[in-house]
């Protein structure tokens, strides 16, 4: 055996990327250099010219893969189904969305220097102390990571310490989005109840209406997607991740063999939603809005769905399918605007009867196949056929 | 963590495992009922008894995942292991064999090896845990011993029964811990494999305590070690296999039926 042909040395970061991997940097990169010179160097009338709008729209879909991104770390490497991630998105897009109607100032319809105009309009005399430090963008941004990432740390503190796994877990995540879902509606929470927080005009002092100012969110949602990508690579690819995935398949054997299964879901529970938090701080000043909304269960429950669809265990299975059935709710509201629920629903259904692996675990069986059999020199499924292989 | 033990037995040296009266009842029937037995460096013992007589309880007790209602569990005498978790006791140095190969099927040999391997258990020390060339030799050296040096780069779940056995074995050794406990370790295995996995565990019994539970008598009498009768949750008797055989107790509850 040369130290090559083992498997789990030290291995740079590059060498650590799979083909799907490779190939989703690749797009990103192209994505982030070609859409933004389309936007702004073609003129309008020219075929090639991309129309701001759509600059936007594609700037969302990368937050959303990012977003699964996120969830397929818990859910296909570590087995915690997370029925809650939307409400890890919605606080950073809160952050961001807090720290956007401070830079208002006294743009707002009411004019007040220091109160945004909800505020005005339920007659507050005063900044609630919470509000105070979003001026300033480092501060929000960093909320953006801390909200997100105590809430996770502490939900997860409690959950995975009194061993609270499988379904019960889906269903108390669910409750915690539910809840915050109801919390954030009360116009007393200060957050703009059911309007939610909106009207921004600026970012880092650039019109958020801008051309530019759009074509750079875009830019910075893929560099985020990327990054977000390689640092959950770069877990799954150590030992760590061997430690989740074994969490996964057995989790008693795996503390049998002396890991502290609860440490190990903290850490990848918590850095999850962080990057969800981050994919929802972009999010909110590309289409310009955060309300309630964004915390309701069934948007949890959508997130499953793109990553179940892109191909779970992959990541960038997970990254396709955030943008792909994205891409279809946009298309067929667009094309069938009466029927567009049934026809993403029967999509839903069609990808889970005939493509069980997702479209990426399906694509590379294929690949597979044709270049015949006998390719069994580390050909991981994605996921395990069966849950639980090494359960007791 | 020098705790209570009482000092006659503390005095004795030797003792790797000491087990005085525990009880743990579940919905009132008494798994274990005041279960007193302790167990020497470096020697095997085998466990016996029927269906029911607390064998997986006692594994439970000792590894952290029951918590006994009453009694004292100390390992190397200082350890009270009624109050560690699983991890906590997994890493002081007890290992546990279940009785279904409990491999991890999605990794390969190696992986499973490498998981089991001696070293920091905590998330951060994985995140940057590196197969240096010593870890890689030990590695080589358990593949060896269990004989799976050719499947090494195989995914756990191809294995045949035997090969998932053995390589549960080689998790165990490679834990390096002091004390080993195996379920059933020949079960459902063909005679070939049985003979060579007695052949494995005599080479390990001498440098760790084993303890080993069994059904197979022909297995039993090929380790030829002292052998534990359990029955209704406490030891029934103790002694060789022939002596057992020949108790008037163990021959009605157990091989007499």
């Amino acid at each position: 055996m040369t130290a090559a042909s083992r498997p789990s040395g030290y291995v740079p970061l590059l060498m650590r990327l799979d083909r799907g991997g490779m190939v989703l940097l690749s797009v990103l990169a192209a994505a982030a250099i070609a859409v933004p010179a389309l936007n702004l160097l073609m003129p309008p009338d020219s075929p090639f010219h991309v129309p701001t709008y759509l600059v936007s729209l594609w700037g969302k879909y990368l937050c959303f893969a990012l977003l699964a991104v996120s969830v397929d770390l818990v859910w296909g490497y570590c087995g915690i189904l997370s029925l809650g991630h939307g409400a890890f998105f919605a606080l950073g897009g809160y952050a961001m969305g807090m720290h956007l109607m401070r830079q208002i100032g006294d743009r707002g319809v009411y004019g007040d220097p220091i109160l945004p105009d909800f505020m005005v309009f339920l007659d507050w005399d005063q900044l609630p102390w919470y509000w105070h430090g979003f001026d300033s963008f480092a501060f929000a941004a960093l909320m953006v990571l801390l909200v997100p990432g105590t809430l996770a740390f502490v939900f997860g503190w409690l959950a995975f310490r009194s061993r609270v796994t499988g379904v019960y877990f889906s269903i108390i995540s669910q409750a915690m989005t539910y809840a915050l879902l109801l919390a954030f509606f009360r116009n007393d929470m200060g957050f703009g109840g059911n309007n939610g927080l909106t009207d921004f005009k600026d970012i880092l002092g650039f019109d958020l209406q801008a051309d530019g100012t759009r074509a750079a969110l875009f830019v910075a949602s893929a560099i985020a997607l990327a990054g977000g990508y390689l640092i959950c690579r770069l877990m799954v690819t150590s030992k760590f991740g061997r430690v989740l995935m074994a969490i996964r398949d057995g989790e008693s054997r795996t503390r049998f063999l002396g890991y502290r299964v609860e440490m190990y879901k903290l850490l990848v529970w918590t850095v999850s939603a962080m990057m969800a938090g981050v994919a929802g701080a972009l999010y909110v000043p590309q289409v310009g809005i955060i309300n309630p909304g964004e915390f309701s269960p069934a948007n949890s429950i959508e997130i499953i769905v793109w990553v179940a669809v892109g191909g779970r265990g992959t990541l960038y299975g997970a990254a396709l399918g955030g943008v792909l059935v994205n891409y279809g709710k946009t298309y067929f509201t667009g094309a069938a605007p009466e029927i567009w629920l049934f026809l993403l629903g029967g999509l839903f259904i069609a990808v889970t009867l005939l493509l069980p692996k997702g479209i990426v675990g399906t694509l590379s069986q294929w690949w597979q196949g044709r270049r015949g059999f006998g390719l069994r020199k580390r050909a991981r499924p994605a996921v395990p056929a069966s849950e639980g292989g090494a359960a007791e | 963590m020098n705790v209570g033990l009482p000092e006659a037995i503390a005095a004795e040296q030797g003792i790797v495992l000491y087990v005085d009266g525990v009880t743990v009842s579940f919905d009132g029937f008494k798994a274990l009922n005041n279960l007193s037995y302790t167990v020497r460096t470096g020697e095997m013992y085998a466990v016996i008894g029927p269906n029911g007589a607390g064998k997986t309880t006692m594994m439970d007790v000792v590894t952290g995942k029951t918590r006994p209602d009453s009694g004292q569990v100390y390992f190397k005498q200082v350890h009270d292991l009624t109050r560690l978790d699983e991890a906590a006791i997994a890493n002081l140095g007890i290992g546990r064999k279940f009785q279904k190969p409990t491999v991890f099927e999605n990794h390969t040999v190696m992986e499973n090896l490498e998981l089991a391997l001696k070293s920091k258990r905590g998330p951060f020390a994985s995140l940057f845990f590196r197969l240096t060339p010593e870890r890689a030799d030990r590695i080589d050296e358990v593949l060896t011993t269990i004989g799976l040096t050719g499947q090494r780069q195989a995914m756990a779940g191809t294995l045949s029964h035997g090969q998932k056995q053995w390589l549960e074995i080689g998790m165990l050794l490679i834990q390096e811990p002091e004390l080993l406990f195996l379920d059933e370790p020949v079960a459902g295995m063909t005679d070939a494999e049985t003979e060579q996995t007695s052949e494995l565990l005599r080479q390990i019994a001498g440098k760790h305590s084993v303890v080993v539970v069994e059904h197979d008598m022909a297995f039993v009498r090929a380790l030829d070690v002292k052998v534990t009768v359990l029955h209704e949750g406490s030891v029934l008797a103790e002694g060789s296999l022939d002596h057992v055989q020949n108790d008037e107790k163990v021959i009605e509850v157990y091989l007499g039926r």
